[in-house]
């Protein structure tokens, strides 16, 4: 019985098959001249970084027991079987919090509505001048991507230790950062109803209250929580250079290797960013709901 | 007014009375949502000290900060090269972070996704451990791997590529879980195994997207690398620290500059590689 399957003649096959072993091997070749590029490139940069394996194997156990001592009181037993030793500081901690979020909150509503403004004049499709454009652009450019903490650094000379100069650092931040989303948002809106409201003779302002804030709000909301969560992890890191919130308690305490302390700080810090996650998705999933009914 | 039909605006206020509502449920909804939130904005500025005089008169002195910052200056060519290097080693510690992060998200994802590890159990476990990792930030794992591996460049860049298996592992298993079914299906028609189909089914589909995330991040990890030197973890991020709290500020705006070039020159290159790709990507399909 034949195959079932029709085999061309061996006359006709060998030229197909070189044809396709060529471009396969010529694919391989590629594959492998890229990996050889990231390879070298990766031994340069281990030179730079001082990477040194030997150095890795030796000390990775410590990485498990830093962990293990993480939750592990003084006399030895393991945290949880102590809460009211673990979270000593609750208090003291959770004022700290409560100044994190404040932090983020206020930055995160400082900035967007410094964004809110600048967005208009940034757009291209609205932007009352090109120059203003550009400039307003370049600037928030600026904005996000010196670190934030570079910002908190400097702000701490100007305006002292403390927490204004990490929200200060977070309005900086979110205001560049919120100004180009919501620039997007305004280009992609429907143009037809600023131009109804321009052809009655209403002025710049007017065309955009009433033409182009009605399509933008509810994606501006949702950007701005977005970047609410972003913040209020960032902000928990702002008081390692002394711009207040939590990060203060917590950088000591890992300095000073009060290890239970670390635990603590961390757990309450995942606990309220995961929180704050559910509830700001909520609210852009109802948001973006309302969007849809319309 | 000749030409113009009159308007009875009672009988349309009769018809469409929720149009002339002064306040309807819904806006004063969003009116009592804007005092809340006003309310409470007040509230965290007399708080966090906004109201204090420290705002006035620490504003005057960012001017002046700002002032003595222009122009950037290295101070001395010795300076400069030192910066130079350090820069160098910001980009060195970000490349090998997001490499070696790509490398080992991947089984990770492929624990993660739906269309891979069909065992629930496997999958809630990863995708936690993933939750865990990404949300602590990158600064305490540098400390952390200080702890282990000591002051330097090392540990910053085992810090970045810890903080990035989260990132990585949870946007590799959503485009996985993105990836079209049926050329798995094909393979699996045909014989071959689940491995196999995994293999030659997903991984050449969403091999563009996967790269073009890599590149993507390393960019961002460049900015993340500038400033973990400032706990000890190598890279330029030490020598911003020093020159703003010895108030070199001439250097410090140096620094900056030096950073933003290396971050526009790695963002210009990626987006010309992520575009080539996601091309060859679209010439495929």
């Amino acid at each position: 019985m034949s195959s079932p399957v029709v085999e061309l003649p061996e006359a006709q096959l060998r030229p197909l098959l070189a044809a396709y072993d060529a471009s396969v091997r010529t694919r391989r070749l590629h594959t492998l001249l890229v990996l050889a590029c990231i390879v070298v490139a990766m031994a340069l940069a281990s030179v730079s970084a001082e990477v040194s394996p030997s150095r890795l194997i030796e000390n990775i156990g410590r990485f498990p027991s830093y962990i293990i001592r993480l939750f592990q009181l003084e006399n030895g037993q393991p945290a949880w079987t102590d809460v009211a030793e673990w979270f000593w500081g609750l208090p003291r901690w959770l004022r700290l919090l409560g100044e994190t979020l404040l932090m983020a909150y206020v930055g995160t509503l400082l900035g967007a509505v410094g964004a809110f403004g600048l967005a208009f004049l940034a757009a291209a499709n609205v932007g009352p001048s090109r120059w203003l454009r550009f400039a307003v652009r370049r600037v928030c450019e600026l904005c996000r991507t010196v670190p934030l903490l570079v910002f908190a650094l400097l702000f701490v000379i100007a305006f002292g230790l403390g927490p204004m100069a990490g929200v200060l650092a977070v309005v900086i931040h979110t205001l560049g950062a919120l100004v180009k989303q919501f620039a997007e948002v305004v280009e992609n809106i429907d143009m037809k109803p600023v131009e109804g409201v321009s052809s009655t003779g209403a002025p710049w302002h007017v065309a955009m209250r009433y033409g182009a804030l009605p399509q933008v709000m509810s994606n501006f909301v949702s950007y701005t929580l977005l970047r609410f969560e972003i913040n209020v992890r960032e902000s928990t890191v702002m008081g390692f250079v002394g711009a207040g919130g939590i990060g203060q308690d917590l950088i000591e305490a890992i300095r000073k290797f009060y290890y239970t302390d670390v635990s603590a700080i961390l757990l309450l810090i995942l606990v309220t960013v995961a929180i704050i996650d559910t509830l700001t998705s909520k609210v852009r999933h109802r948001l973006i709901g309302r969007e849809e009914r319309r | 007014m000749p030409g113009r039909p009159a308007i009875d605006l009672v009988a349309i206020r009769d018809r469409h009375p929720q149009h002339f509502a002064r306040f309807d449920r819904q806006r004063l909804l969003t009116i009592l949502t804007g005092i809340a939130a006003f309310a409470l904005l007040l509230f965290g500025m007399a708080q966090l000290g906004f109201f204090g005089g420290t705002l006035l008169s620490g504003s005057a002195r960012l001017v002046e900060i700002v002032g003595l910052m222009l122009p950037p200056d290295p101070g001395s060519w010795a300076h400069a090269r030192t910066f130079g290097v350090a820069l160098l080693e910001t980009v060195a510690i970000a490349f090998l972070g997001t490499l070696s992060a790509a490398v080992l998200a991947l089984p990770v994802a492929l624990l993660a996704a739906r269309n891979v590890t069909a065992q629930r159990v496997v999958r809630f476990f990863s995708r936690r451990s993933l939750d865990t990792i990404r949300s602590v930030d990158i600064l305490v794992w540098a400390l952390i791997w200080i702890n282990v591996v000591g002051l330097g460049p090392f540990a910053g860049a085992l810090a970045i590529m810890t903080a990035d298996i989260g990132s990585f592992g949870k946007l590799f298993s959503e485009a996985m879980e993105a990836a079209d079914r049926k050329p798995v299906e094909g393979i699996v028609s045909t014989g071959g195994s689940h491995a196999l189909g995994i293999r030659f089914g997903i991984l050449p589909e969403i091999f563009p997207v996967l790269a073009s995330q890599v590149l993507y991040y390393f960019e961002s990890n460049t900015r993340s690398a500038s400033i973990i030197g400032i706990v000890g973890a190598g890279g330029i991020g030490l020598h911003l620290a020093e020159a703003i709290r010895t108030l070199e500020l001439q250097q410090t705006s140096f620094i900056i500059v030096l950073i933003l070039i290396a971050v526009a020159l790695i963002d210009f290159v990626s987006s010309k590689l992520r575009f080539a790709m996601i091309g060859r990507r679209g010439a495929m399909a």
